[in-house]
């Protein structure tokens, strides 16, 4: 179907009234983060971003392009897997105590401009939260009913390698509506296909028309666009033997004298899980409440246990999040744990880049002692 | 059944050089204070009471740091009457701001300050508590948080280890969804490199982060250094960033010694 620019009025209607919170791209303290939106006026009408190791800026676009840019610092894991959350609180009572749990968001998710490395996120998380023996129930309360509006990019920054991975950038498959958006003779417009019953059903309101070839063409060439504007590529093949057989090389090394174990690139990670858990009490010991936050790899309290911290030093650290990222993962979840989406290359303070290192052991390999 | 009064645990706060601020931050938790007031006594804390009990204390906050050869012989009746020891805030956790004399001749000062200068008892150095008497926990932050201090009362009230991260500010940043000011702004941030416990105050209202609370568990304050220098800042400047509150906590006094070597031999 093909639906004009003012049709997204449309779409947040309909959204609307089947009671979904939108949470979507807006511009906020000089990059495209996600927060709730209104309306299709709160989205980046009109911006783009550009993107290099540690480098991001804003920047006007010469068009009206309302999704012409890529991911930003924020991922929809914020939104699925809270970075702060109350498990419980106990109070006092006389007979004991009484535990409380907090309810989980009333209305559920619209997520508006999901990229396809997002999705790919997204369901690498569906993997690690609700497979397996111990679902999360938090993650399972907030994914279950969400709504998924993807965007095909047209583009691509400067850190994105989704081709590498297989990840993008047109969404595949895990949305109820895919849409991408083309400008072209001074026509603007959204290419919209459904992916579920009830993204078709919530499509057919929106007033669109039959795509024509011409139409459709426009849009495949738009997503051409950005598999030729990868700003990173990295080579998978053999990628997780590489890494376990040069556990000891020195480029691990080389690397810890940049890091610093800041924690940014686990945070802006779309997969990144890691949280710890832990208890504040009251003053006057009446209650008591356990809450949730994110964690990382990277900091030293969180690989302490009993008697002493099993990552010391800051070499340990990197290495086990990139062999994470790029090879345990497969063990672990059967599936890579990067989707190329470039946030860590990006949002790094000192621009230390997952490909040039991975490319850097693969360029001098040194299988170590095992 | 008669009631038995459980005997409340005895808090003293005292003072060293400082500017009262950390000591403040106690008495602003307005909320939190007649709740602390009913799990507490406070025995001895002159910037809110003139009445004092006698030691010993169960829990002493220290503000302040050690800059007169009385203050030197002071701490340690502090220590010997104080079953635990918390230290509070930049001055009593690294010297202060004041040990920005540290790095320079304090006689020359004095000389030409005071009038008298025969009458002035003074160290050479600004120092830190724990550099004196064992401390059981520093409490970081120029003023310190009080959200953090609540919870260190709280932990030691639950008999329970406080949650005081060591981890990089850049964490809670991110946490909190502020979008980042070094990457998106080219804004200098000592964000990675300084201990969190502020909430990332700074950032989120789109300043770098000036190292209230010190030096992170692992700072690797020459990679930032390199950083900043890319992003246009001179080594004056990263000198004046690494020498404020926390001048003389460790990885922020060599980092700043080192820059001031590479100062010297760039210029010539
Ligand atoms: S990595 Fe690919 S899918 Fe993700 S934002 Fe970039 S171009 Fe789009
Ligand atoms: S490792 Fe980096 S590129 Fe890969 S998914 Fe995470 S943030 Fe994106
Ligand atoms: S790789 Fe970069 S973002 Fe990650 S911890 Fe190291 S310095 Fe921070
Ligand atoms: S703004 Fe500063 S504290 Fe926040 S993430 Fe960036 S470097 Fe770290």
């Amino acid at each position: 179907m093909v639906v004009v620019a003012e049709g997204l009025d449309r779409l947040f209607e309909a959204l609307r009234r089947r009671e979904f919170t939108v949470v979507g791209p807006t511009v906020r303290d000089g990059a495209i983060v996600y927060d709730e939106l209104e309306s299709a006026a709160d989205l980046p009408t009109g911006w783009t971003d550009e993107q290099d190791g540690g480098h991001y800026r804003l920047e006007r676009r010469d068009d009206e392009a309302v999704f012409g840019y890529v991911v930003g610092p924020h991922s929809w894991k914020r939104y699925l897997h809270p970075p702060f959350l109350r498990l419980w609180r106990a109070e006092k009572r006389d007979d004991g105590f009484q535990v409380a749990r907090d309810e989980a968001p009333r209305k559920p998710y619209a997520f508006l401009g999901v990229r396809s490395c997002e999705l790919h996120a997204i369901a690498i998380q569906d993997r690690v939260f609700l497979e397996g023996e111990h679902v999360d129930p938090i993650y399972r309360e907030r994914r279950e009913n969400a709504f998924i509006v993807a965007v095909n990019c047209g583009q691509a920054g400067g850190t994105c390698f989704c081709v590498s991975m297989n990840t993008g950038p047109k969404a595949s498959q895990g949305f109820d509506l895919a849409l991408t958006e083309v400008l072209e003779d001074g026509r603007h417009y959204f290419v919209v296909e459904s992916g579920s019953d009830r993204g078709a059903e919530l499509l057919a309101e929106l007033g669109g028309s039959e795509a024509t070839e011409v139409e459709l063409t426009a849009a495949e060439v738009a997503v051409k666009n950005a598999v030729g504007q990868m700003g990173r590529s990295l080579e998978t093949e053999g990628l997780k033997e590489l890494l376990y057989r040069n556990y000891e090389h020195p480029r691990w090394d080389q690397v810890a004298e940049r890091c610093l174990a800041c924690t940014n690139c686990t945070m802006v990670c779309p997969t990144c899980f890691c949280s710890s858990v832990e208890d504040v009490s009251d003053l006057d010991g009446e209650g008591a409440e356990r809450w949730r936050t994110w964690d990382s790899c990277f900091s030293g309290e969180f690989s302490y246990i009993h008697g002493g911290n099993v990552r010391q030093t800051v070499k340990s650290r990197y290495r086990q999040w990139m062999t994470h990222k790029l090879a345990t993962w497969y063990d672990q979840f059967g599936s890579s744990g990067c989707v190329g989406c470039g946030r860590c290359i990006t949002w790094c303070p000192v621009a230390i880049d997952i490909t040039e290192e991975a490319a850097a052991i693969r360029l001098d390999d040194r299988p170590s002692e095992q | 059944m008669a009631v038995v009064e459980k005997s409340k645990p005895k808090i003293a706060v005292w003072k060293f050089a400082s500017c009262d601020g950390c000591q403040l931050s106690l008495l602003n938790c307005e909320d939190e204070l007649l709740n602390l007031l009913g799990e507490v006594e406070i025995g001895y804390f002159l910037e809110a009471s003139r009445a004092t009990v006698e030691g010993p204390y169960d829990l002493s906050l220290v503000e302040g740091s050690i800059t007169t050869p009385h203050d030197a012989e002071r701490i340690h009746s502090v220590r010997r009457r104080s079953r635990h020891l918390v230290t509070i805030g930049a001055c009593a956790t690294a010297g202060g701001i004041q040990a920005l004399r540290n790095f320079q001749d304090v006689e020359e000062f004095t000389s030409i300050v005071y009038a008298s200068p025969q009458y002035i008892s003074t160290l050479r150095k600004s120092t830190a508590i724990a550099d004196h008497v064992k401390v059981d926990l520093e409490l970081r932050g120029c003023p310190i948080d009080k959200g953090q201090l609540l919870e260190v009362i709280g932990a030691f009230l639950a008999g329970r280890k406080p949650g005081i991260p060591s981890h990089s500010v850049c964490l809670e940043c991110k946490r909190q969804g502020t979008v980042c000011v070094m990457v998106a702004h080219g804004t200098p941030c000592l964000g990675p490199v300084t201990q969190a416990g502020c909430r990332a105050l700074c950032p989120s209202y789109s300043r770098g982060c000036f190292g209230c609370f010190g030096p992170m568990e692992s700072p690797n304050t020459a990679s930032l250094s390199d950083r900043w220098r890319q992003l246009g800042e001179g080594n004056h400047n990263l000198i004046r960033a690494f020498r404020t509150f926390n001048a003389y906590a460790d990885a922020f006094r060599k980092e700043s010694e080192a820059l001031e070597v590479l100062g010297t031999r760039d210029a010539r």
